[in-house]
């Protein structure tokens, strides 16, 4: 059986809200809180980026398994903010984590799904019997006065995947991928451009709705076969507007909707919400996770709770602690410390 | 900072690690090459990075710089912490409310960037501490 | 071992003294000190100065070399470092020298152009550990502030008595036309300034100077040739601890004070009791309450308090700083441990004008860092 043996998240503790940067736009935050169904979102701190945060997720993850770092062989990061464009963030966190030096590590980016996408070759490398690390942190970035201004925010969410003693068995995984230009950023740029409205239909509800409906058909399932659903979280309207065309229910995706109170955490979303479930999920239940990433893609997967997340859920610091520990800052101390 | 020097001390900055004398069992941190009890045989030894606040302050001039760029904004809060383990190092304390601070406070170590040479230079990450 | 006299004493003014240089300062004072001694350059056979960092001030090494050029001298010339206690340590150095009869006639000088950089407070912060203290934001006032959070949390010292000892200092300086500051300041515009790292505020701070301090050493057989006054040197110590202040068994306490100061008591046959001025390393107001419990003068904890009741004004019963001290007379790095041996030397000579205690012994005590060296010192008439 291969599948995530244990798992760890990581919000930073500050927080704005819509509020705040529609104070500093000049805009109508009611109009925006009803269009984009997000009340606040997290921001870090001047010394917190992409390496830190994975760290920090990281720590969690080994910590609360049985097994050594020094017997992971692999690490894959998937970030639109790695701290470098030259020289890997997987090393940084692996000496952080103690893995020794007999890892392989490579950096992956596929704008927000580049943490499913390390997820999935996590899974075929455990299928050869490795133990991997794989996650997404993010910081993610927006210009001043963008509308994404209001949903960028930071976290990470980071998975040891493995054969051993494995609590949510990844039965099945899918893609759906297409040359699609909706959203992208230029080396030497600070901030990524989108295009508008085209980031719904053909972007972000094609590939989401293509992936989750390839996975069901393969493996002969219906939304009613799954406890819960996450999807990438970009907004709080694209989620669930995607849950419901899909025929999921409020109750299946609530658990994993975290956009709402920390923001689009890009690479991290759909992980960190998938990390909020395994928090309180039971043995037997089934989750359908499906992320996005523009320019495009779709990860699909197929997930079922063993035994073992009883032991495994003991005394781990969970995502819900994460999202109640925080502190509100002010437009001008998000500028000093977050923008970058 | 010479980024040999910064590369040297990956295992102490981002693990804690110091020494354990094998003689007299005192634990050292930063490593040390001989203990206070005249032994040369240490072996590496890593800390929990939980403890307590000692001393403290909150630094409101800083020293500037036009080479090394440090990742905290004035005001910073400066601690003496010591370790469960028994010795003490100096570390700014994150993200915490000058009401929380307090002798004796419990604290833990989180990984953050310390400094980067110029916007070109590579990141020094390492230990810093918060409130636990 | 030989005795050892001070023949003769020379400073600059401190200050910001944009116009001169490190060697400037240094002939000035040296000059001024061969002056005082009625010697000839050709009578001195070795110099010693004490400067913390040519190097990263001013983008100078190499200062022994520099200094004997200078000053026109082709002896043997030997820089001494120690940080913020370069100066004392020169002294010591020049006296270990003159009492092992190497040579008959030293001078000893301190030296520090601080002016010249805008990095002055990192400059200062290599003093402390680098890798463990300065690159995770430790200054130096930050340093000696977690001292004082801690004297305060453990013995109810308080922001005003540490005042006090910044107010007594301006008050003494007014009479010093050697110090960097001559005017006197209030507890009130103490406790309004500018804070720098809680609770230690810029008026508990000493401040940044330019300067420069000789003194001529000289043999017992030469001093009592060449010199009418000589002030003697009856008792030096030098002990070092932790360069952390993090390592330390006890924050509140500079153990390299007690240890160097049980050394020169010894070695003069006194106590603390029979100290009648001292010029105590006051780079922060708590360091002078610290180094007056430390140095014996009062009983650990209790330095506030004896401080605040004025007994260690002029005309207390143990008057400390005359000079102004570190905090009002100005803090050249590496001139400081050679200029507080001046105000001693005045003092015991009876040369110090209004700041005259009428001491037959005094002490003087310097400090590297936060506490990794000390030095002290007592002189007689």
């Amino acid at each position: 059986m291969v599948g995530i043996i244990s798992w760890g998240s990581y919000i930073p503790r500050y927080r704005i809200k819509v509020e705040e940067i529609a104070k500093a736009q000049g805009a109508d935050a009611v109009v925006i809180k009803e269009s984009l169904m997000i009340s606040e979102k997290s921001f870090p701190d001047i010394d917190e980026d992409t390496a830190t945060m994975a760290v920090e997720a990281g720590r969690i993850t080994l910590s609360s398994s049985a097994i050594s770092p020094e017997d992971i062989s692999a690490i894959y990061i998937g970030s639109e903010s790695h701290p470098y464009a030259v020289k890997p963030t997987g090393t940084i966190v692996a000496q952080a984590l103690g893995m020794g030096n007999g890892y392989t590590c490579a950096d992956l980016q596929f704008a927000c799904k580049g943490g499913t996408a390390a997820i999935q070759v996590a899974y075929y490398m455990a299928k050869a019997g490795l133990n991997v690390v794989a996650g997404a942190a993010d910081t993610a970035q927006s210009a001043p006065g963008d509308i994404l201004e209001y949903t960028a925010a930071a976290g990470a969410a980071m998975f040891l995947v493995g054969k051993e003693k494995v609590c949510a068995e990844i039965k099945d995984t899918v893609s759906f991928s297409s040359d699609t230009p909706d959203f992208w950023r230029k080396p030497q740029k600070k901030y990524p451009s989108h295009a508008g409205s085209f980031t719904g239909e053909p972007s972000y509800f094609r590939h989401v709705m293509s992936a989750a409906k390839m996975l069901m058909k393969k493996n002969g399932t219906v939304p009613k076969d799954y406890d819960y659903a996450v999807f990438h979280q970009p907004n709080g309207k694209f989620p669930s507007r995607v849950a419901k065309k899909l025929g999921f229910t409020e109750k299946q995706i609530s658990d994993g909707m975290l956009v709402t109170r920390i923001g689009n955490t890009y690479s991290a979303a759909s992980l960190l919400g998938l990390c909020a479930v395994l928090d309180i999920a039971k043995p037997g239940q089934r989750i359908l996770l499906t992320s996005y990433g523009s320019g495009a893609g779709s990860d699909s997967f197929d997930i079922l709770i063993t035994e073992n997340i009883i032991a495994a859920q003991k005394s781990r610091k969970t995502t819900q602690s994460f999202i109640e520990d925080k502190v509100y800052g002010d437009y001008l101390k998000y500028l000093k410390r977050a923008v970058r | 900072m010479a980024i040999p020097r910064i590369w040297r001390q990956i295992e102490e900055k981002y693990n804690l690690v110091g020494t354990l004398c094998k003689d007299c069992k005192k634990k050292h941190f930063p490593p040390r090459e001989v203990c206070s009890c005249g032994c040369y045989d240490l072996e590496k030894y890593r800390f929990l990075g939980k403890g307590e606040i000692v001393t403290y302050t909150v630094i409101r001039i800083s020293s500037e710089d036009n080479e090394d760029t440090p990742f905290r904004n004035i005001p910073y809060v400066l601690a003496i912490v010591r370790l469960d383990e028994g010795p003490s190092l100096t570390a700014q304390i994150v993200q915490c409310s000058e009401s929380e601070l307090m002798i004796g406070k419990k604290v833990e170590m989180v990984f953050r960037k310390l400094l980067e040479k110029g916007e070109k230079g590579v990141i020094q990450y390492g230990y810093k501490f918060r409130i636990a | 071992m030989r005795k050892v006299a001070v023949i003769g004493v020379g400073m600059t003014k401190f200050g910001l003294l944009f116009e001169r240089d490190l060697s400037s300062m240094a002939v000035e004072a040296g000059s001024l000190a061969i002056n005082d001694a009625g010697i000839e350059k050709k009578d001195v056979e070795v110099l010693y100065g004490g400067t913390m960092s040519g190097g990263l001030f001013s983008n100078q090494e190499h200062t022994g070399s520099l200094l004997a050029d200078r000053m026109g001298l082709n002896v043997p010339s030997v820089r001494v470092e120690a940080a913020c206690a370069s100066g004392g340590l020169a002294l010591r150095q020049g006296y270990i020298d003159i009492a092992s009869g190497m040579h008959d006639i030293a001078v000893v000088g301190g030296v520090e152009k601080m002016t010249d950089t805008l990095n002055t407070t990192k400059v200062l912060a290599t003093a402390a550990d680098v890798e463990r203290e300065a690159v995770f934001g430790a200054t130096f006032p930050g340093l000696y502030a977690m001292m004082a959070k801690l004297h305060m949390h453990r013995y109810g010292t308080t922001e005003v008595q540490m005042a006090d000892v910044s107010v007594k200092n301006h008050a003494n300086a007014v009479h010093n036309k050697s110090a960097h500051f001559q005017k006197e300041i209030s507890v009130d515009d103490v406790m309004r300034s500018q804070k720098i790292a809680d609770p230690l505020k810029i008026l508990d701070a000493s401040p940044i100077s330019d300067g420069a301090a000789a003194l001529v050493l000289a043999s017992e057989e030469k001093a009592r040739e060449l010199c009418d006054t000589p002030v003697w040197i009856a008792g030096s110590g030098h002990a070092t601890d932790t360069i952390s202040l993090h390592d330390r068994e006890d924050i509140t306490t500079l153990k390299a004070t007690v240890a160097a100061a049980k050394q020169a008591y010894g070695q003069a046959h006194l106590t603390s009791k029979d100290i009648d001025v001292a010029e105590v390393h006051d780079c922060f107001t708590i360091a002078e309450l610290m180094a007056i419990e430390d140095l014996g003068f009062v009983k650990k904890g209790a330095s506030g308090k004896f401080t605040s009741e004025g007994n260690t004004k002029v005309g207390g019963k143990i008057p400390i700083n005359p000079s102004g001290g570190l905090k009002a007379k100005g803090h050249p790095i590496g001139a400081s441990g050679v200029a507080q041996a001046i105000e001693a030397v005045l003092q015991l000579r009876g040369d110090a004008g209004k700041r005259n205690t009428g001491a037959h012994t005094a002490l003087t005590h310097n400090v590297g860092g936060s506490g990794g060296t000390a030095i002290v010192h007592i002189f007689k008439r």
